[in-house]
């Protein structure tokens, strides 16, 4: 069976669009509002959602997406109770859902209990961004043995031969992480993504999503010329924390989607699709 | 603990840094490569004869090595005179403790594979001196991470370090301590691992760090072996040292992982008790999970978020420790054993009274836990105790834990 994942890149790919891929922290600023957030992201235009399942000392994020969990855990957010929003989600919606965390909470919940109860609540994928493809054999099988699949990522830092390997074992799409070091919007950057993602594409016909530092429609068109998904987290998660316990925040982030889906959408702004790639405005 | 049985292996970790089921590299993948490349420079430099005899001319001429191996006959006599107790005195090292073995060590390896800057972590501040200190020496720039609570408690170390050169930034997440500290660390690392060689200050972290902290610190162990040998003619009976991340008692019992007849001791601290829910006894009340890029016994919750450890040492107030005590712990080559903050207090009024030695706070629970074992021991047994700091940073401590105002 096709999965949602890949249905979803083949429709964008059928349609010259790009997939729109945010990131919200569960239970961030609240458990009930998580579900309404979901369904605002998916009328905004989002492609494919990453949960993020909280951890008390995320290695890989940057302060707003660190401060996001540290305040969905104070809310009592577990991964019991994420997957308990998948469920509800999944009742009236088809975005792939691809759950994302630290792997100690998910080796704790027992990897095939997970693989199990993730399956069952509508959840298609798992990226662990601290379980490298070296540790990640055993995880590797259990999970898809439930038919998930388990996204590996890629580094500026990972040389050829890596990213060979990392493309053998990862499945639904490669996760490409634009800059080195942790997630977050950045004020100015420089995504140097025509050489590794050049390799990559020599390397495997999966899809290929681009994530960490992007913030601004100008920046997800340039990161948009190249990749088949672009990955919007820290900004996202700014924005709803700007906006935690106003009335106006699904509207916002329905808002924040467009204005990122808009550059995406090749037929309906090709100009955008166009713009230099080191230029984008912060 | 959670019972893992595993048969005892000396020689490990394997190729991929495992020791059993512990250990490991779990990091997000941009560090991947970076510790590929150290775990491969490590390795050739480790058999490189001019690398160390760099090391070893550090050692001897900088830190003052080799260390006496000390026979408290005071301490012996107090305890019931039966034991033949010997103190490895690691307090005697330049900057007061035993860290400086694996600062020295990789500032070293940090020149060798290029790079200029050198970052760690830091609780007490002990290991952010003793890295400054090696940085200072080896003309290398240094920043240390520390929790912001951190700083307002060890100004004093805060000041040594900006003395000897070194940027100390201040750690503002989680708990603003030394879990939070290591975090920014690694997140800093990812960020500038061009330029940049992350000392780690324990047998923690993903591998190559375990294996090679341990290997710098195994001086300790070697040294100890020869002077025991050439003062009784035998292998000790047992050897007691504390444990937070471990380093100090892995340096001390890695050479004698193969003696199957000398008894190791791993003592935790235990805060206000065991049971308490405040303590950093990991081993003793932890689960297995992945923390800090290993898989090792951590204080965790049941959904697996860490818990925050309490110790009145600032040096073992850690959630975790060491993948390779995890792996002595599961196959029963070390025993593991918890001291209150209290009895710690009791082990530094003791080796101060008998022996004229301020023992660091951390090294007090190796002492108590001599001083509760003891009558346990046969006559006649050898003891190594490695008193791996001195106490002078830890007067305020001690003054305020014994309700003492100065």
């Amino acid at each position: 069976m096709t999965s949602r994942i890949a249905l979803t890149f083949e429709r964008a790919h059928a349609q010259g669009e790009r997939a729109l891929i945010p990131y919200l922290t569960a239970g961030f600023p609240r458990l009930s509002e998580t579900v309404g957030l979901l369904r605002a992201l998916e009328r905004g235009g989002a492609d494919i959602i990453e949960l993020g399942v909280p951890f008390s000392d995320p290695i890989a994020d940057g302060p707003t997406i660190q401060a996001s969990c540290a305040e969905s855990l104070l809310q009592g957010t577990t991964l019991a109770a994420v997957l308990e929003m998948v469920r509800e989600f999944r009742r009236e919606s088809q975005v792939p859902i691809v759950l994302f965390g630290a792997y100690n909470p998910f080796l704790r919940y027992g990897l095939e209990r997970l693989a199990h109860d993730a399956s069952a609540a509508g959840a298609d994928a798992l990226l662990i961004p601290d379980l490298p493809v070296d540790e990640g054999e055993e995880a590797a099988a259990i999970i898809r043995g439930s038919g998930l699949d388990l996204v590996f990522l890629v580094a500026p830092t990972t040389p050829l031969e890596r990213k060979r390997l990392i493309c053998s074992k990862t499945s639904g799409f490669v996760y490409y992480i634009s800059v080195k070091g942790v997630t977050g919007a950045r004020e100015s950057i420089t995504f140097e993504l025509e050489q590794p993602l050049a390799e990559l594409r020599s390397v495997t016909t999966l899809p290929i999503a681009v994530g960490f530092g992007i913030a601004t429609p100008a920046q997800a068109a340039a990161v948009g010329r190249l990749a088949d998904g672009v990955i919007v987290g820290s900004a996202l998660v700014k924005l709803v924390g700007e906006h935690a316990g106003s009335p106006d925040l699904p509207a916002k982030v329905e808002q924040y989607m467009r204005a990122m889906k808009e550059p995406l959408r090749g037929s309906s702004s090709p100009a955008a699709l166009t713009q230099p790639l080191d230029k984008p405005t912060s | 603990m959670t019972v893992i049985r595993e048969a005892f292996q000396p020689g490990l970790p394997d190729a991929r840094g495992h020791f059993g089921i512990f250990g490991g590299r779990y990091v997000p993948e941009t560090l991947m490569p970076v510790l590929l490349d150290l775990e491969r420079q490590y390795l050739v430099l480790k058999d490189d004869r001019s690398f160390q005899a760099e090391v070893d001319d550090l050692l001897r001429n900088y830190v003052g090595r080799p260390t006496p191996l000390f026979a408290a006959e005071r301490l012996s006599a107090a305890l019931g005179g039966h034991l033949r107790i010997y103190l490895k005195r690691e307090d005697l090292c330049h900057t007061g403790a035993h860290k400086i073995n694996n600062t020295i060590g990789q500032a070293l390896l940090a020149k060798r594979i290029g790079k200029p800057r050198v970052i760690a972590e830091t609780g007490a501040g002990q290991h952010g001196v003793a890295t400054a200190t090696a940085a200072a020496l080896l003309d290398l720039e240094c920043d240390v991470f520390m929790g912001a609570e951190d700083i307002e408690r060890q100004r004093l170390n805060v000041f040594r370090m900006e003395l000897l050169g070194a940027r100390v930034i201040p750690v503002t997440s989680g708990s603003s301590t030394l879990k939070d500290a290591t975090n920014e660390a690694m997140r800093d690392w990812m960020a500038r691992c061009d330029d940049t060689h992350y000392i780690i200050g324990s047998v923690v972290g993903p591998h190559p760090f375990p294996m090679m902290v341990r290997d710098f610190q195994s001086v300790i162990g070697r040294e100890a072996r020869e002077q025991i040998l050439e003062r009784e003619g035998r292998l000790p009976n047992a050897i007691i040292a504390c444990v937070g991340g471990g380093s100090n008692a892995m340096g001390i019992f890695h050479p004698f992982a193969s003696d199957a007849g000398v008894r190791f001791f791993g003592v935790e601290a235990a805060g206000h008790g065991l049971d308490s829910g405040a303590h950093a006894a990991s081993i003793e009340r932890g689960s297995v999970g992945v923390f800090h890029g290993a898989k090792s016994f951590v204080l965790q919750t049941d959904d697996g978020q860490i818990t925050p450890a309490h110790s009145i040492s600032a040096g073992l107030d850690y959630p975790g420790t060491g993948p390779e005590h995890s792996y002595y712990a599961a196959s029963g080559r070390a025993e593991y054993v918890g001291i209150t903050d209290a009895e710690a207090l009791e082990g530094v009024k003791l080796l101060c009274r008998t022996e004229g030695i301020i023992p660091a706070l951390e090294t007090a629970h190796a002492i108590a836990f001599l001083a509760k074992q003891a009558e346990r021991m046969s006559k006649d047994s050898i003891v190594l105790v490695n008193l791996s700091g001195r106490g002078d940073k830890d007067v305020f401590s001690i003054a305020k834990g014994l309700g003492k105002e100065i």
